[in-house]
């Protein structure tokens, strides 16, 4: 068996965000107001080319699951561009906005948690194809049993509550509700993480046949940096709202021209494998509060190779070879 | 060999629930000897955690030990009375868990919580007691113990209340530390320097770690020995160049074949197919025979039995080996 994921170069870009900046702020004391403004998001610029998988990694934090809902919409973005097909979604007018949202669909982390425990399976799918289709009846129901049997579940559960499967299952149903609505452009929070191993590479496998047989294009969003690499083309690294570092997945683990927190991130990752094993770089500290980020590269605290320059300046994402772009002060060619 | 620090033996906990009783450990055995970091590894319900609270006979209710022995210092603990578990729980035996602020009391200081501890084991007075609490802290590579001693859990970042937590359980002179997914919760670049931690508190203190975790990348890179546990057994145990590199359980070859790291990049990943049981269902023969790649007719009738590899240490629990010498 050999479907390895087919990189696709020569597609036009599906979805590009510009400048895209989310802050959250919160309010707190009476006599002394206090204003606290986190910058979850902090001009972000991508592009998701068609049928590509873009990763995304960070810690906690990071801002990559914010990222998710921006670009699905579930979260308004401060300021900044949402461009999905060429159109920009902040200024599409109704008509237009209800075929993008039935192009663009989510699949989150948490299955036990991501279904309404009072709807049968027949439900939770159909909601979005009465919403979307005319499928009514027992049309309605066919498309959904054909929707469960695409992801590897038996049509006959379409009476049954979500209580009564596991976590994978339930993410298979979590897929098929996705699948819907035949979207093109499906962001992945974390669609692993609450999966045992053996599991998760049930629906890793699930997710790189549907990509194949479907043409679907993915925001791939983990913490885990393997499975990122695994199903990504591209994978770009955050850190505090920030883009780091961007790299074809093949080339992210060279080390060559490599982001210094990439490295650590790279490095601090067990695995079973000896080759892939890496001297620890053990970063100091923790990833600083968000809402009082440090002076010039967001980084510099806890990087090793920090010099003056890193507090003052802030480091713009610059082309380093091929396809990495690292935002760094020191990373040359 | 010496005895072993820790050693259970047969163990079996069930949970009786409206469902019927769930089997959570059917026969768990293994020892952990004086000073070696042993990881007991195994998929989410596979018993790991409850055999980890049995120790601390702490297993939740309707949970109970229905049969086996667990020895600690060549005495069966499972005899101690709840007086006598006071002084083991946080005194020889520290535990530390997944998640460090469900763990921590909200609202006392953690400087408080920890001399509390101390001065439930130790005969001390108010300040020794703080000057041990401090010496713990900087120990567990706190900075600036003396403010830190005066905050609240929620003051904290996971990170530093899983060092508190490890403070905790080793202030009191803890022989054995039991960490329960001790890096689940944080982020890798925080696990790699708690992981860190404790490979160097098991050199400079002479520790004994029963590490928990599903992580076989965490146990390949920090333990000596590995179980690894489906089903509330041991499926496959041994030093963890043996069971990790020349692995013979199908569990445990599937495991391994299913992580990412295992195959070329974009390349299909093996799955071991089908759910981890519920516990539920009695399983005849092999436990993981509804699952296994290279299931005979045997496996499906009779329970396999531990089978010693070549090298002594390395025990497999499959029908495949049986006959080998």
């Amino acid at each position: 068996m050999n479907n390895s994921i087919v990189p696709i170069r020569s597609q036009g870009p599906l979805l590009v965000t510009k400048n895209l900046t989310k802050v959250f702020s919160s309010r707190s004391g009476w006599l002394n107001r206090q204003e606290r403004h986190v910058r979850a998001l902090d001009g972000i610029n991508l592009t998701i080319n068609e049928q590509e998988t873009l990763g995304i990694v960070g810690e906690s934090g990071c801002g990559k699951t914010t990222l998710g809902r921006v670009i699905m919409w579930l979260t308004e973005p401060t300021s900044g561009q949402i461009i999905f097909k060429g159109q920009d979604t902040a200024t599409a007018d109704k008509p237009t906005l209800k075929s993008l949202y039935q192009e663009t669909q989510m699949v989150f982390q948490n299955p036990y948690i991501s279904f309404d425990p009072r709807f049968t399976i027949l439900q939770c799918i159909a909601e979005p194809l009465k919403t979307h289709t005319n499928l009514r009846g027992e049309k309605l129901n066919r498309r959904v049993r054909e929707l469960l049997e695409q992801v590897g579940m038996s049509g006959a559960i379409i009476h049954r509550y979500s209580h009564e499967f596991s976590g994978g299952q339930l993410q298979r149903i979590a897929i098929a509700r996705a699948l819907a609505t035949n979207p093109k452009f499906i962001v992945l929070d974390e669609p692993t993480s609450a999966l045992d191993v053996s599991v998760q590479a049930q629906i890793l496998n699930l997710l790189m046949d549907l990509q194949r047989d479907l043409k679907l294009t993915y925001l791939f969003i983990s913490h885990n940096l393997s499975t990122v690499q695994h199903i990504s083309n591209r994978v770009v690294v955050m850190y505090l709202g920030k883009i780091v570092e961007q790299n074809t997945s093949e080339a992210l683990f060279d080390s060559r021209g490599q982001h210094p927190y990439t490295q650590a991130l790279i490095s601090a990752i067990p695995t079973v494998v000896k080759e892939y094993r890496r001297e620890h770089i053990i970063l100091e500290g923790t990833v600083p509060d968000a809402a009082n980020p440090p002076t010039g590269c967001n980084f510099h605290p806890r990087c090793p190779i920090a010099q003056d320059i890193c507090s003052e300046k802030e480091p713009m994402l610059r082309d380093i070879s091929g396809d990495r772009k690292i935002a760094c002060h020191f990373v040359v060619n | 060999m010496s005895v072993p620090l820790l050693s259970i033996k047969n163990l079996h906990i069930q949970f009786a629930t409206y469902a019927g009783d769930v089997h959570a450990v059917n026969g768990m055995n293994f020892d952990i000897h004086s000073g070696e970091m042993f990881g007991l590894v195994g998929e989410s319900g596979c018993g790991k955690t409850v055999t980890g609270l049995s120790i601390m006979h702490a297993v939740p209710p309707p949970g109970v030990i229905v049969e086996g022995q667990i020895f600690f210092q060549g005495k069966n603990i499972l005899d101690k009375s709840e007086t006598e578990m006071q002084k083991v729980r946080g005194g020889s035996i520290g535990m530390i868990f997944q998640d460090p602020t469900a763990s921590l009391n909200p609202v006392f200081t953690v400087g408080y919580q920890i001399s509390i501890q101390i001065s439930q084991h130790r005969n001390v007075n108010k300040q020794r007691a703080k000057q041990l609490a401090l010496n713990m802290f900087s120990q567990v590579g706190l900075p600036d113990p003396e403010s830190l001693y005066n905050t609240y859990p929620h003051e904290l970042s996971g990170g530093m209340q899983q060092r508190v937590m490890i403070a905790m359980g080793l202030a009191s002179g803890a022989e054995l530390l039991i960490a329960d997914e001790p890096t689940t919760a944080l982020d890798v670049t925080i696990q790699a320097q708690i992981l860190a931690l404790l490979s160097q508190l098991r050199k400079s203190e002479g520790l004994t770690i029963l590490l928990i975790t599903h992580d076989l990348g965490v146990v390949a890179e920090t333990c000596d020995r590995v179980a690894v546990t489906y089903n509330g057994e041991i499926v496959e145990t041994g030093p963890v160049d043996e069971v990790l590199y020349q692995t013979k359980h199908p569990y445990t070859q599937g495991l391994i074949a299913a992580l990412p790291d295992s195959v070329e990049q974009g390349q299909v990943l093996q799955v071991i197919k089908g759910n981890v049981p519920d516990g539920l269902k009695f399983v005849t023969g092999c436990p993981f025979h509804p699952r296994c790649f290279a299931v005979m007719d045997i496996c499906r009738e009779q329970r396999p039995i531990h089978v010693h590899m070549k090298n002594k240490n390395h025990t497999v629990s499959c029908h495949l080996y049986e006959e080998a010498p």
